[in-house]
């Protein structure tokens, strides 16, 4: 069972009241996909990949940033249940995508920077902090 | 995996324009590294004070940004150029090279924090590549 403290719960509330959801969910899944280019593997459906600018200015790799964002407000409105509510994406993920869980770490990572990008000093340690807890979760409830 | 020459241009090109910062970065980067990632605190014992503003992190910060700093300068032989840094880290210190990957993660957000217009996600890919090289020469 996890443990949310107050503070915690504020810090991440806050992050994602703040958050345009089109901009910073297309800019992870992008950043994801030029960093640790192995992840283009599980997006083969998605078309032309070859290099930045085609990831960049892919509609169907930003739409499917959105749809991670969306997916990661379900956690932050079920803070307390990420498990259960993540039981079917944990399936789809692991059972149909067979997704190598590391990857989400990475996605994970990549949201971070792009999150520290557009809040700036007032992305504190404190808040990196409970940010980061609330990523492991997610990720802890995706994996198998 | 290793830079091309392309990774090679964009690491000078970008963290010439940060050098000046070096000690906010440094800083910053360690501070959340042990705030973030208690167990690293476990090399950094003999210090009075840990916490973010701490004199001794400020300094510390410095001399671990002076550090990667100097390897852009050695990146056609990091191995060579690190050979007495790699000595302290992985002999001396004994640091498990899993915490390498935890301060460049910390130095990926403080970068992007500090220089959003200028961490792009291709100077993203070839700093993250080159800490990783310089994360390797550190551990081996």
């Amino acid at each position: 069972m996890v443990v949310w403290t107050d503070q915690e719960r504020a810090y991440i509330q806050d992050i994602f009241s703040k958050l345009n959801y089109e901009d910073a969910g297309p800019k992870a899944l992008q950043r994801a996909l030029i960093v640790y280019p192995w992840t283009q593997r599980y997006f083969a459906s998605f078309g032309n990949l070859y290099n930045a600018e085609a990831i960049m200015s892919n509609p169907k790799v930003a739409a499917h940033g959105v749809v991670v964002l969306h997916g990661l407000d379900r956690a932050m409105k079920n803070m307390d249940d990420i498990k259960n509510t993540y039981a079917e994406l944990s399936v789809l993920h692991s059972e149909k995508l067979h997704v190598d869980p590391d990857n989400f770490r990475l996605l994970a990572d990549c949201l971070t920077i792009v999150i520290a990008s557009t809040m700036g000093t007032s992305f504190t340690p404190e808040v990196q902090a409970a940010w980061q807890k609330f990523l492991a979760v997610v990720v802890s409830a995706l994996r198998r | 995996m290793s830079l091309s020459a392309k990774d090679k241009l964009a690491v000078k090109t970008f963290f010439d324009k940060v050098a000046s910062k070096a000690e906010d970065i440094g800083s910053e980067a360690l501070a959340r590294t042990l705030f973030v990632y208690p167990q690293t605190k476990t090399y950094f014992s003999h210090w009075a004070d840990l916490s973010p503003g701490s004199p001794q992190v400020k300094k510390h910060g410095l001399t671990v940004m002076n550090g990667v700093l100097s390897a852009v300068e050695l990146m056609d032989d990091l191995k060579g150029g690190l050979l007495s840094l790699s000595e302290l880290h992985a002999f001396m210190l004994r640091v498990d090279p899993a915490n390498f990957k935890i301060i460049n993660h910390n130095l990926l957000v403080v970068l992007s924090m500090m220089f959003p217009d200028d961490f792009t996600a291709e100077v993203h890919v070839s700093v993250d590549k080159f800490l990783a090289q310089v994360s390797l020469a550190l551990s081996e």
